[in-house]
């Protein structure tokens, strides 16, 4: 990706990743949301991750944020009487906001990493990723299973009119 | 000219900073919930720079765990922000301190 492009979509994130804490009402910060997610998949797929970012689509933009839109519809939430916690709590938040970006990004400089500008071919594809999946992290894989398992019986059990 | 990690690991400091502002300032309990999303994908954009710039695949699976516990991590918490919802009538978070002491 050139620089010029990430520039391009940086800024756009940043805008609709703002938009989604910005904004008053739920269904527009979802929606926000998912733009969010698009170009996040698009650098991604810049940074030679194809299969991480068709997931990002399918999972995210499509399951996850279809989910939160159905409980806002369940909710019927209206605007905001009250969207933040005051001004005081706002300004220091936004003080602590910029202390951390310059925490983290002090952090991950001094981690810089060495920069390999090639990669063999198939890099991030669905046959490389799917043979780390099984051979080296098999365990983890099985275990999630289990976790959407219990995921699924919790979610069920707690949406669940009690009769 | 490729793009520098550097770029990408800054633009991903600032989505990570955007969602902590949200969990700390909006009051909406689905909002808070977005927010933390946001976290959860600026760290995936972290994974996945590195994991090019290291050329290693390792990165690129740990985003797929990441997506995997988000997942059930927003089934759960909607069933819970819905149950809360049925009894109390509110998705306010200063409304739901029931908790605190």
């Amino acid at each position: 990706m050139t620089p010029l492009a990430f520039l391009v979509l940086a800024v756009l994130t940043v805008v609709s990743a703002a938009t989604v804490v910005v904004h008053k009402n739920p269904v527009h910060s979802a929606c926000a949301l998912v733009v969010t997610l698009f170009l996040l998949s698009i650098f991604f797929v810049g940074l030679d991750a194809e299969l991480v970012a068709v997931l990002q689509v399918i999972v995210y933009a499509g399951a996850i944020v279809v989910l939160f839109l159905f409980v806002i519809m369940l909710l019927n939430l209206q605007r905001d009487v009250r969207a933040t916690g005051g001004p005081g709590l706002v300004t220091a938040a936004a003080a602590c906001g910029v202390a951390l970006t310059v925490v983290i990004a002090t952090a991950l400089r001094r981690a810089g990493a060495p920069a390999t500008p090639t990669v063999p071919p198939g890099f991030g594809e669905t046959a490389a990723v799917a043979r780390e999946l099984f051979t080296t992290y098999l365990v983890p894989f099985e275990l999630t299973s289990i976790l959407l398992l219990v995921a699924i019986v919790g979610a069920v059990a707690l949406a669940k009119r009690q009769a | 000219m490729p793009t520098p990690l550097g770029w990408y690991l800054g633009l991903s400091a600032v989505i990570f900073t955007i969602g902590v502002l949200g969990v700390l300032v909006r009051r909406n309990v689905i909002i808070i919930f977005m927010a933390i999303e946001l976290m959860l994908n600026a760290v995936n954009l972290t994974f996945v720079a590195l994991a090019r710039s290291l050329g290693s695949l390792d990165g690129q699976v740990i985003v797929f765990f990441v997506m995997t516990v988000a997942a059930a991590e927003a089934a759960v918490g909607l069933a819970i922000i819905l149950a809360m919802f049925r009894n109390r009538e509110t998705t306010n978070a200063d409304e739901l301190a029931t908790l605190k002491w």
